[in-house]
């Protein structure tokens, strides 16, 4: 109850803030226009390419047993706790002027392509989800039972009649949640806007609030935009709970049975597979890899401003994930009873952290000094947008928890303080360590409010390599990315273990 | 005396009609054909399903709305009768304070329990290291620290073995006679109903009867217990 209140009066009260100073939709120019269009158009873009992308690379996964097979899996839910912004300077690396791409393709006299703008919003946001969309999708053909693909072998079906018979109508069922989902995350998305966007033909909202605040300081503006922001994620997400979205972290190892030939194919469907998954690997490893490459050297000579940044970082990951866990604990014990419980757990997939940042500095400016508020704002906004998540991911767990124990529970009479130690945290060690290395992993590599608040002194890991990447210093930048690349993931992998760990099975 | 008094129970379509009494002390077991409502009625002794109407009275005292964990009864069901990430001493430790909190007194009391069903020296292993005849010990040594004067049992030994499943039977009746426990068990085999209960309580067509004796009854059923009986 109490979690619920504090969640719903950050969000809400911002919200009501933003309301409040829009006084309509009046601020709105020509240019804004212009972003919520560009909003739209880049996310269904991204979400289409996306998943027409991941469609050859899940099925070959699918029937295809290779060396590493399992490891690729597990890679492809790396993008989902990567930083964006170290995607980012992967992606410029490899599709920038100076990249690799373009060093390929200058021998034949092919013009330089440009990473920035439209196509480098649309390639980021393709690299963050096309390993979404895959597991998505191999999710959906695992969950075929086996025993539809050894009927469909004694009927004599080759790839053609899979395809038409058991593929189609599987993806039929996946890929519009597919397709919501990755239109979700990108219709919030912000650091690939500040970073590849800009101008008048690549500002998403987001980066129009930011810079409404930030550049203009029309307040009017930035509050009229946050609303526009928030009634395109309500809208988006009202038509997804029709749809039932795939979960994002479902994808088992190897459940199903080895592939059986016959329905694999020949010799050119494997050629066809094959190329599927190298291309993949390349795309989604190649930036990484010119990350570590480039950085890991640098590593030595950091600036002296890196440090403070890490640890006000690492502050702020830890900090904002017990607060995650403190509100998303609660709400999914209720949730599972009651249903405000799980609507207020995912009221903060109706705000961005931009919004939550414009609305509290409404709140805020006539009481402190603004740039006070950086660092506790930062902290609020992570741990708010790790509710959602952590919820969802506690949710069927605690269900499980409760089928098997309540009736014990209730019949020795435990219950408060003492079911919580005895029974509810040993039994959700896994889950809750999960959700912990999510939150403090999200945490750890945003890049959002911050950038609204900072004075240039006070600043986050992320926004130090983003003001490094400013100033050019590409050596001294690779190598934050890299520290921030490490921290993030040691920091996920630590908590998840620490779940594992903790779990007394 | 533990009385169901015109008591009636419901879920969706189902509805079952109890109007008894069970003697202090006594043993019965609840036989009828299968979704006749045998453990719909044990639950809602237990208190984990709230009566449509009427009252469940112990001694004269009404608990119709009391608490699971605060009526005078434990029970034992089909399964999960054990925290499984928790050694059998804490385990035990919630029959006796619900806050999981121990003492010396208690630990000699747990080890006592444990003895007392053939479980000496296991305090420190978890239920996934028993067999499943000593996972049914201990949660009967658990009832026995909790000293409730009811023990509800549903079907709680019907994934034995016979052998073990007699074992377990002959050591309830024994423990229920030390301690004068009321016992009402939930059986699909009438055999476990001779062996434990001299008393029996028909559920069939939508309705609880009063207990009889249970060798009688089996040897000369009324039609709706034959059919199930299949004799």
């Amino acid at each position: 109850m109490l979690a619920g209140a504090a969640l719903a009066a950050l969000v809400l009260g911002t919200l009501a803030a933003v309301t409040l100073r829009a006084g309509g939709l009046t601020g709105l120019r020509e240019t804004d226009l212009a972003a919520i269009r560009f909003t739209l158009w880049q996310a269904a873009a991204s979400a289409l390419i996306s998943c027409v992308l991941a469609i050859p690379v899940a099925r070959a996964l699918h029937r295809r047993r290779f060396a590493g097979r399992g490891l690729l899996i597990s890679l492809l839910g790396a993008p989902f706790i990567l930083p964006v912004i170290v995607a980012v300077f992967g992606l410029i690396a490899v599709f920038g002027r100076r990249g690799l791409v373009n060093a390929a393709l200058a021998p034949f006299g092919i013009d330089p392509i440009s990473i920035y703008g439209a196509q480098g919003v649309i390639i980021a946001h393709v690299f963050f989800n096309l390993p979404l969309a895959t597991r998505m999708i191999l999710h959906g053909w695992e969950a075929i039972p086996a025993e539809r693909f050894r009927l469909a072998a004694t009927l004599g079906f080759g790839p053609a009649e899979v395809t038409r018979h058991l593929e189609r109508p599987m993806l039929r069922s996946v890929l519009p949640g597919a397709f919501l989902a990755i239109f979700l995350v990108c219709l919030t998305s912000f650091a690939v806007a500040l970073t590849l966007g800009g101008g008048p033909r690549a500002t998403t909202v987001e980066l129009a609030i930011y810079q409404a605040f930030r550049f203009d300081f029309d307040m009017g503006r930035a509050a009229s935009l946050a609303l526009v922001q928030v009634a395109i994620s309500v809208a988006a997400l009202l038509v997804a709970a029709r749809a039932t979205l795939p979960s994002s972290f479902g994808a088992g190892h190897d459940r199903r049975a080895t592939p059986i030939p016959q329905l694999s194919g020949g010799a050119d469907r494997v050629a066809f597979d094959t190329l599927a998954i190298l291309l993949a690997a390349v795309f989604l490893l190649l930036p990484i890899g010119a990350v570590f490459a480039r950085g890991l050297p640098a590593l030595a000579d950091l600036p002296e401003m890196i440090w403070p940044a890490t640890l006000t970082s690492l502050v702020i990951a830890l900090a904002s994930t017990m607060i995650t866990l403190a509100i998303a604990l609660p709400l999914a014990l209720a949730a599972t009873r009651q249903r405000w419980a799980e609507i207020a757990a995912m009221l903060p997939m109706t705000a961005s952290s931009l919004v939550m940042g414009t609305g509290a500095f409404l709140i805020a400016r006539p009481f402190v000094n603004p740039t006070d508020l950086a660092l506790p704002m930062v902290l609020l906004t992570n741990a708010a947008l790790s509710v959602p998540f952590a919820t969802r991911i506690l949710m069927p767990e605690i269900r499980t928890l409760q089928a098997d124990y309540d009736r014990l529970a209730a019949s020795l009479g435990l219950r408060g303080f003492a079911r919580l130690r005895l029974l509810t945290v040993p039994r959700l060690a896994r889950p809750l360590g999960f959700s912990a290395g999510l939150a403090a992993a999200f945490s750890m590599g945003d890049l959002g409010v911050i950038t609204l608040f900072s004075d240039g002194q006070t600043r986050t890991l992320p926004l130090a390599l983003f003001q490094l990447m400013g100033s050019y210093r590409m050596d001294q930048a690779a190598g934050a990315a890299s520290l921030l690349l490490i921290l993030t993931f040691a920091l996920f992998w630590a908590l998840d273990r620490a779940g594992h760990y903790a779990d007394p099975r | 005396m533990l009385t169901l008094d015109r008591l009636t129970l419901t879920q969706g379509d189902f509805r079952l009609d109890a109007d008894l009494t069970i003697q202090t002390g006594a043993r019965v077991a609840l036989i009828g054909p299968s979704g006749a409502g045998k453990s719909t009625l044990l639950s809602a002794i237990a208190g984990f399903l709230p009566p449509a109407s009427g009252r469940i009275l112990w001694q004269g005292e009404d608990i119709t709305a009391a608490p699971p964990g605060e009526r005078p009864l434990s029970i034992l069901f089909q399964d999960q009768n054990l925290f499984p990430h928790l050694r059998l001493e804490t385990n035990l430790a919630l029959g006796l304070n619900p806050k999981g909190k121990i003492d010396a007194t208690d630990r000699a009391r747990i080890e006592t329990a444990l003895a007392r069903v053939g479980l000496e020296g296991m305090e420190k292993r978890k239920p996934g290291a028993l067999s499943g005849g000593q996972q049914s010990r201990a949660g009967l040594a658990r009832t026995l620290l909790r000293g409730r004067p009811i023990l509800l049992l549903d079907e709680p030994f019907a994934a034995l073995g016979p052998a073990l499943k007699s074992e377990m039977l002959a050591l309830v009746a024994e423990i229920a006679r030390e301690q004068g426990t009321t016992v009402l068990m939930v059986s699909h085999d009438p055999e476990d109903a001779r062996a434990l209960c001299p008393q029996t309580v028909l559920v069939a067509e939508g309705h609880a009867h009063a207990p009889q004796e249970t060798g009688p009854l089996l040897d000369d059923p009324p039609p709706a217990l034959r059919d199930y009986l299949g004799s």
